[in-house]
């Protein structure tokens, strides 16, 4: 399917957000691609019953783990990445044994309507669905009892979706966002790190990406020099007039236009543009913006940015970076740029997010062994490679027990003696259990 | 007395501090609670028989060595499940690493029920603890000498300033669920359980429900052949049905199902071994729980108030109201829409349903809610295939019942309306942590085609590397390929 419609999907992206080519080929059709290869070759492996050891106190007996398909599942999928978000769940779902429905988001409507029509096409329609629509639609969705709901979007409908799910006690998965920070250290290649910056926000649909870089956390010894560097390599991405260039996505609608616009809209942020700022409100087109030194306080500081406006914070020592990203909630992504040691381990042990990248930005999205997933306002449950076969499987714990092994002190009348005994085989000591059985009990 | 935002304000603030984190920390507080258990013994035995009338063995066995083997297998574990988990990176990567570090969540909730009131207290306890988290535990007020134990007892035990106990009703359930917590664990019913995930759905708080559902038991009586088997099956399900609280477990039998050729065979069998286990007068039985109060003594009354049931008693009946004691009962093919077919009993009363053959047990479960555990009795291995992959359910066990709660290496939880979520061994360290990816990549090895202008060289590049092409690339790049 993707294979043979490579081309549509490519239009339909381009249609609904101008993403680049190249962008459409790495985020969505490459890592689908790659997704589906890891399923279709370790799905055997995944789908075998684990083996558990069972204790001596119900000796003999084993246990084993078999995965079981939840049912019905519910994905609903965003519209930055309409085809990733749709079918990397999918293959989830199928590599686990269910059967589901699939709502792409109507805000990218050209792909919406290309997935219902190629889902149809290639795939088994009596297991796979797709419905299309709106609020209206998703209301309905959410009103059916589902065994599992799959949603990526925000956190206001995250909340929507949890809660509907309650009434039918239905798991869910969140993917979620939030302020992805950059800390960027000093003494390192700062070409390469801004590169890797750029790519990641710029680069993945124009900062509208859940693990885009929100803002960079920097010393202010070293703020100035980021800047620059950032301002050339931007240039050498995308040229001198950055609003045309045919490397970068728009904002998707006019509403989101009008959003991000705000942003700039307060005089204590606008004044701090150091890179930018031009928008053309025609071709939903902003330029990539840097600011330097916002205020904390402000509207751009305190929501998910979803756009391509970089705010850089400074800090007077680095280490001080780690309260600015702990005095809010946690994020998808969090990312570091170091040569110090010391320093990566304190942003390991004291950073939490849902992942971390040091020296790069945003690649373990593309990493099937590693979970991907948020913590706190910024989800829960996570997927990718195996971990998306555990997120559509019900894990059915089994016992095999023979009708030998029947010990009498399991069962009434109870007597102290049983229960000597019970605490001595429980407690696993052997000598105890001796000692219990002949009466010569030091308990 | 602390007020509700105080604790809780306390609560992150040690949370924040890091203590919680060390492994120094976790070990100590889990070696105290194996103390609070063991020092205890005699006050949680009393407890345990004021709130439900159990006896000291069941106690033992249910609660208080549960929550000792737990603490027991968490210590020495959970060095080992604290460390980071290295996972293999593609080539694509080289030299980058990953891993996956475990965290804790933060604040947790943890909320008891009273059929257990001791071990689904302090067990979920144990996982909390030794994934590094702070707690509030509100033990359940329908067990008010436990929930009142665990209060008075724990703050002398545990660190006070990270685990504390809030006892109360339905309105400081209400209360507690207003605020935000990290994580949520509940255990109870299922009415109750869609109420704190909607409270939690406020705050986008995970959580796991450890519910309950009409748990079945298949006897295949075709292949149970020899009267030894019989007698331990005889044995093993009447002690999972009355065992475990006088049958308010979750975990219990709720209803069997048996071939009908074999029924009154099978109903001798249990006579006979209630007899054996309870004596002739089950009511002067200390072998015996209680039932917890009078609202469920009068719930489950009334599911044999439809004459249609009451007519289907077969052995027992006889209650004791004023000291909250119902008889073993056993009903043979009560109607299957009584109220005593559709909800959960949690109570000393067993139906019996018999089918025209064993194979009909699949279609009836299937037709119901799915439940915590199906058990069954069968040697014969095609019936086990299929009860295996045509059913559903939290668990399954063959050949016994209730074990599976012993068995620290299989997770413990439910499916659909019994539940989500898990724990018991390194499923109580995973359930009350975030597991966190980190990958870590040098500056060396930039990898051009990664970035704009775009051009079709890179497009081409990119494609391969996906397919871990690494000749195609190796060979667009010597520019041999086109």
């Amino acid at each position: 399917m993707l294979d043979d419609h490579e081309k549509d999907i490519v239009d339909a992206l381009h249609a609904d957000l101008s993403k680049p080519e190249h962008e459409s080929t790495l985020y969505e059709i490459g890592m689908l691609k790659n997704s589906c290869k890891v399923a279709l070759r370790e799905l055997k492996h995944w789908m075998k019953p684990e083996k558990a050891k069972t204790p001596i106190t119900i000796f003999p007996s084993s246990g084993e783990i078999v995965s079981e398909p939840l049912g019905a599942v519910l994905v609903i999928s965003a519209w930055n990445y309409p085809f990733l978000l749709s079918l990397d769940p999918l293959i989830g779902a199928i590599a686990a044994g269910n059967v589901m429905v699939l709502k792409p988001s109507e805000i990218a409507p050209a792909s919406s309507s290309l997935l219902g029509k190629l889902i149809e096409e290639y795939l088994d329609t009596s297991s796979i669905r797709v419905v299309e629509g709106a609020i209206t639609e998703t209301s309905a969705l959410l009103e059916q009892k589902w065994d599992k709901i799959f949603y990526t979007g925000n956190g206001k409908i995250g909340r929507i979706v949890m809660t509907a799910a309650a009434k039918h006690l239905t798991p869910v998965v969140l993917e979620l966002g939030g302020k992805c920070p950059v800390v960027v250290d000093s003494g390192i290649d700062l070409q390469v790190a801004s590169r890797r910056i750029i790519a990641g926000k710029w680069g993945c649909n124009n900062g509208q990406a859940c693990i885009s870089s929100d803002y960079i956390l920097t010393t202010k010894d070293y703020a100035l020099k980021l800047v620059d560097t950032l301002k050339r390599e931007l240039e050498s991405f995308y040229g001198k007039r950055p609003l045309e260039s045919k490397d970068l996505s728009r904002i998707v609608n006019s509403n989101h236009f009008t959003r991000v616009a705000k942003l700039l809209d307060d005089d204590k942020v606008s004044g701090k543009v150091v890179y930018g700022g031009e928008k053309d409100s025609e071709n939903l087109r902003i330029a990539p913006t840097i600011l330097l030194d916002v205020p904390r306080d402000s509207l751009i500081m305190k929501e998910e940015i979803f756009g391509p406006l970089l705010p850089i914070i400074t800090v007077n020592r680095i280490e001080d970076s780690f309260d600015v990203i702990r005095s809010g909630t946690k994020p998808l992504a969090a990312y570091l740029f170091t040569n110090d040691k010391r320093l990566k381990e304190q942003f390991v042990m004291s950073v939490s997010a849902g992942g971390l990248v040091i020296n790069d930005t945003t690649v373990h999205l593309a990493v099937h062994t590693l979970p991907f997933g948020g913590v706190e306002e910024s989800g829960m449950g996570s997927y990718h490679g195996k971990f998306s076969f555990d997120a559509f499987s019900h894990k059915k714990a089994v016992v095999y027990r023979s009708f030998a092994g029947d010990a009498a002190i399991r069962y009434p009348p109870y007597t102290k003696g049983k229960l000597t005994l019970m605490k001595a085989l429980l407690g696993g000591s052997m000598w105890g259990i001796i000692l219990a059985l002949l009466g010569w009990s030091k308990v | 007395m602390e007020s509700l935002e105080g604790s809780l304000a306390e609560l992150r603030q040690m949370f924040k501090s890091g203590k919680t984190r060390s492994v120094a920390w976790r070990k100590n507080q889990l070696r105290a609670i194996i103390q609070l258990v063991r020092e205890n013994e005699e006050k949680l035995y009393k407890a345990l028989y004021q709130d439900l009338g159990k006896h000291s063995v069941e106690a033992y066995r249910d609660e208080v060595g549960v929550v000792e083997k737990s603490a027991s297998y968490c210590l020495s574990h959970v060095e080992k499940w604290m460390a980071p988990k290295k996972s293999r990176l593609p080539l694509l990567f080289f030299p980058a690493t990953g891993e996956v570090i475990p965290e804790p969540f933060g604040v947790v909730l943890i909320m008891a029920s009273w059929n257990f009131p001791i071990s689904l207290a302090l067990d979920p306890l144990v996982g909390a603890i030794s994934a590094g988290n702070t707690v509030v535990l509100k033990p359940s007020e329908i067990a008010p000498a436990c929930s009142s134990f665990l209060a008075n007892t724990i703050p002398m035990y545990l660190d006070p300033a990270a685990i504390k106990v809030i006892e109360g009703g339905a309105d400081i359930c209400e209360k507690l669920l207003q605020h935000k917590w990290d994580k949520i664990f509940f255990t109870g019913s299922p009415r109750v359980g869609r109420i704190v995930m909607t409270a939690a759905a406020n705050h986008l708080t995970p959580v796991t429900l450890e519910l309950g559902a009409k748990c079945p038991a298949i006897l295949d009586f075709s292949s149970i052949t020899s009267p030894s088997e019989k007698k331990v099956t005889a044995k093993r399900i009447v002690g999972g049905k009355w065992g475990p609280c006088s049958g308010q477990a979750c975990v219990g039998i709720d209803y069997a199902l048996v071939d009908e050729k074999y029924a009154t065979e099978l109903l001798e069998l249990l006579r006979i071994t209630i007899k054996k286990f309870y004596g002739e007068n089950p009511r002067e039985s200390k072998s015996i729980s209680r039932i917890v109060n009078k609202h469920h003594f009068e719930r489950l009354r009334s599911l044999t108030k439809d004459p249609l049931v009451a007519a289907s008693i077969v052995h027992g009946g006889s209650v004791d109201e004023e000291k909250l004691f119902i008889e073993p009962t056993i009903l043979l093919n009560p109607p299957l829409d009584s109220e005593i077919m559709t909800q959960e009993i949690f109570g000393p009363l067993l139906p019996v349903i018999t089918l025209n053959n064993i194979q009909e047990s699949i279609e009836f479960i299937n037709s119901r809610p799915k439940p915590l555990t199906i058990y069954a009795f069968t040697k014969d291995e095609t019936l086990k295939d299929q009860i295996l992959t045509r059913t559903t359910s939290g668990s399954v066990t063959f050949n016994d019942t209730m074990v599976q709660f012993l068995c620290d290496a299989l997770p413990f939880g439910g499916i659909d309306q019994s539940g989500f979520g898990r724990y018991h061994g390194k499923y109580s360290f995973d359930t009350f942590s975030h597991e966190k990816a980190v990958m870590q990549r040098g500056f060396l090895f930039e990898l051009e085609p990664r970035y704009p202008p775009w051009n079709n060289f890179k497009l081409e590049f990119i494609k391969l590397a996906y397919n871990y092409n690494y000749i195609g690339v190796i060979l667009l790049l010597l520019g041999l390929k086109k």
